[in-house]
C-alpha cells in the first residue's frame, strides 16, 4: 500500500497548519471560491496517490528541471511525492528494459485510472526523429494514452508544439492534441511552466477533476489574464514611461520594456503575481521583456526584443519598392495627361456659329 | 494547436501591413509625382510679390478660420480642429506608435501618458460624431456627401475606436483587438492615397500653389 498525503507530510516535517495554509494558497490560485478550501484539503488528504506515467519527448527538459527546482522540502515537493511517478525518464532510477517495463506494468495496473504527462512536442514529420526505446514518440504517446484517465500537456511543446514546432518546423513536430482526440487535455503552457502551476494543475486534477479551460486549453485559473493587466511595471506604461534600452535609466528606474519588446499585453499567464523560486521574481523583474511563453507560436512572433506595434516583416524594402513603383507610375500618369493634351490641342477645329448649328 | 487570434495578429503584422504599406507609399507617391509632372504653363509676366514667401506664409495662415466663420459654423470648425488635434495626439504622441515609428524610419520623440492620448481619442470621436450630425442635419450637405466621405469617416473612427478598446481591454480578447486596431490602421492606410484623405498631404501643395498665385499678383492670400 503507498504511503497517503498525512504519512508523507510527517515524514517531510511539514505541520498540518503548514498543510492547511497550502490549501488555502492552492484554493486561491485556482480562483476557487474560499469555502471550497476544505474540501481541497480533504482531497488531498484522502486521494490515494494515483498512478503518473510522464513521458518526454521532443524537450530540453525545462519542465522537468521546473517542477523539480523547487527548494526541498516545500509543499510543491510534497504534492510531488504524492502522487505514485511510475516512469520520468529524468528521475526514475531504472533504464533501459527496466524502465519501460515499469510503465507497461504501471499501465496494466492502473488501466483507465493513471495520469499521463507530457513534455515535448511530437514528431510526425519522419517517426524516427525521436524514438524511446525504440518506439516512436507517437507510437508511445498513442499507447500510453489509450488507458490514461487524462493527460496533462506540460511545457509550450507538448501544449502547442512549442520552439520544435517553430518555423520551419523541421521534424513536422506536433502537440499532444494534435494526436489524442479521445482524452481530456489539460495544457500547461510556458518554456517552463511555473512550478506552482503545474502541481496546482495536478492537485486540481486529484480534487475536482479536469479544471474549467479557455479556448486554447489552459486552466483559465491560471492563464485568465495577461502578463501586462497584473505587471508591477504597468503603472509605467500608462505613465508613457518606457525603458528604450537594457541599461539605460529607465531600465534602472523599472520602467515598462513594451520598447524592448515585451510580449506581456498579449501573453496570459500568472507569471506577475505567482512568479517563481518561491515567489521571488519572474522575468520582467529580472529586467527580461516578456517572451510570451505560454502562447501558440510564441517563436514565430516577428522578433522577441521588437515591439508589438513594430511589424514583423520585412518593411524596409517594400517601402522602398513602393516609393520606387509609385514614383514610375506618376511619370508615366504625367506623361500620358501630356500627350492627351498635345493630342487634343492637335486635334482641336476652330469653328464658329454657323458650324454649331448645323445638325449632327 | 494554434491561436487564430495570434495568427490573425502575425498576419496583420506581417503580410498584411506589407501590402497596406505598399498601396499607402506607392499611391501617395504615385498621386503627388502626377500632380508635379503636370506642370503650369510658365508665367511670363514679371511678379508683383514674392510667390514663394506667400507660398509658404499660405501653409500656415490657411490653418486659422477666416473671421467670422467659426460663429458661421460652429461645429464644422471646432469639431474639426478638436478631431485633427486629437488624432494628431493620439497617433504621433502615444509611446507604442512612436516605437511604430521608430522601427519604421528610426526616428523617435517623447511621448505623452495614456490618460491625455486616451483622453485626446475620446474627443476625437465625440467630435468625429458631431461632424456626421453637422452634415446630415444639413440638407445641402447631406446631399453633396457620396459614399467617399462615409468611408473617410468610418476609417478615421474605427482606428480610435480598437485602439481605445485595445488598450484598455473593455471586451474580447486582448490578441485579437490589437489585431483588429492593427487592422483598422491597414484599411486606412489602403484608402488614403484614393479617397479625400489624401488631403493630408495634398495640402501643402494645394495652399502654397493658391497662396504663390496671390503672391505673384502681390495680393493676400
Amino acid at each position: 500500500m503507498k504511503p497517503m498525503l498525512p504519512e508523507l507530510m510527517q515524514t517531510h516535517g511539514v505541520s498540518r497548519r503548514r498543510f492547511l495554509k497550502y490549501c488555502a494558497t492552492l484554493t486561491s490560485l485556482m480562483a476557487l471560491p474560499p469555502a471550497m478550501m476544505p474540501r481541497v484539503a480533504q482531497a488531498l488528504e484522502t486521494a490515494v496517490r494515483p498512478s503518473v506515467i510522464w513521458l518526454s519527448f521532443q524537450e530540453c527538459t525545462g519542465c522537468t528541471e521546473s517542477i523539480t527546482r523547487s527548494h526541498a522540502p516545500t509543499i510543491e515537493d510534497l504534492i510531488f511525492n504524492a502522487v505514485s511517478l511510475d516512469y520520468h525518464h529524468t528521475l526514475q532510477a531504472a533504464s533501459g528494459h527496466a524502465a519501460e517495463a515499469a510503465r507497461e506494468q504501471a499501465m496494466k495496473d492502473h488501466h483507465g485510472k493513471y495520469l499521463l504527462v507530457v513534455d515535448g512536442s511530437i514528431p510526425v514529420g519522419d517517426p524516427g526523429y525521436s524514438c524511446i526505446a525504440g518506439i516512436s514518440n507517437r507510437d508511445m504517446l498513442k499507447e500510453t494514452a489509450a488507458g490514461a484517465a487524462a493527460v496533462v500537456a506540460v511545457g509550450t511543446c507538448a501544449a502547442y508544439g512549442g520552439i520544435p514546432h517553430a518555423d520551419p518546423n523541421p521534424t513536422g513536430a506536433v502537440a499532444v492534441s494534435e494526436i489524442i482526440k479521445d482524452k481530456p487535455i489539460i495544457n500547461v503552457p510556458g518554456c517552463p511552466p511555473i512550478p506552482v502551476v503545474m502541481t496546482g494543475v495536478l492537485s486540481h486534477f486529484l480534487t475536482f477533476g479536469v479544471p474549467k479551460l479557455d479556448d486554447l486549453g489552459r486552466p483559465a485559473a491560471f492563464y485568465g489574464e495577461t502578463i501586462h493587466d497584473r505587471c508591477y511595471r504597468r503603472p509605467f506604461y500608462d505613465k508613457g514611461l518606457f525603458a528604450e534600452g537594457f541599461d539605460d535609466e529607465g531600465a534602472r528606474a523599472g520602467w515598462c520594456l513594451y520598447k524592448l519588446g515585451c510580449k506581456g499585453p498579449t501573453t496570459k499567464s500568472v507569471c506577475a503575481t505567482v512568479k517563481w523560486n518561491g515567489g521571488t521574481s519572474f522575468p520582467i523583474e529580472a529586467g527580461h521583456p516578456c517572451l510570451g511563453c505560454t502562447e501558440p507560436d510564441f517563436w514565430d512572433n516577428g522578433g522577441f526584443y521588437r515591439p508589438l506595434s513594430v511589424p514583423a516583416g520585412d518593411f524596409r524594402k517594400v517601402g522602398l519598392a513602393a516609393v520606387a513603383a509609385g514614383a514610375v507610375a506618376g511619370i508615366g500618369g504625367g506623361m500620358l495627361a501630356h500627350r492627351n493634351r498635345a493630342k487634343a490641342a492637335a486635334e482641336h477645329e476652330e469653328v464658329d456659329a454657323h458650324d454649331l448649328e448645323k445638325p449632327s | 494547436m494554434n491561436n487564430p487570434y495570434f495568427d490573425l495578429l502575425m498576419w496583420a503584422r506581417g503580410p498584411a501591413f506589407n501590402i497596406a504599406l505598399f498601396i499607402f507609399v506607392a499611391g501617395i507617391a504615385l498621386r503627388v509625382v502626377e500632380i508635379v509632372a503636370l506642370g503650369r504653363k510658365r508665367d511670363l509676366a514679371p511678379a508683383k510679390g514674392n510667390p514663394v514667401a506667400q507660398g509658404l506664409k499660405t501653409i500656415f495662415t490657411r490653418s486659422v478660420p477666416r473671421k467670422g466663420l467659426v460663429a458661421y459654423a460652429p461645429i464644422t470648425y471646432i469639431g474639426g480642429y478638436i478631431f485633427h488635434m486629437g488624432f494628431f495626439v493620439a497617433f504621433f504622441l502615444f509611446g507604442p506608435h512612436i516605437a511604430f515609428i521608430d522601427g519604421l524610419i528610426g526616428v523617435s520623440w517623447p511621448n505623452l501618458s495614456r490618460v491625455i492620448i486616451e483622453s485626446a481619442v475620446a474627443l476625437s470621436v465625440l467630435a468625429l460624431f458631431a461632424l456626421l450630425y453637422a452634415r446630415m442635419a444639413d440638407p445641402v450637405r447631406r446631399a453633396l456627401t457620396t459614399f467617399d466621405d462615409c468611408l473617410v469617416w468610418l476609417l478615421s473612427l474605427l482606428p480610435m475606436v480598437t485602439g481605445y478598446v485595445a488598450v484598455n481591454k473593455l471586451f474580447g480578447d486582448p490578441t485579437l483587438m490589437l489585431a483588429l486596431h492593427i487592422l483598422s490602421v491597414e484599411l486606412l492606410m489602403i484608402a488614403f492615397p484614393f479617397t479625400k484623405l489624401m488631403h493630408a498631404v495634398t495640402f501643402v501643395m494645394a495652399r502654397y500653389y493658391n497662396g504663390a498665385i496671390q503672391g505673384r499678383k502681390g495680393a493676400q492670400s
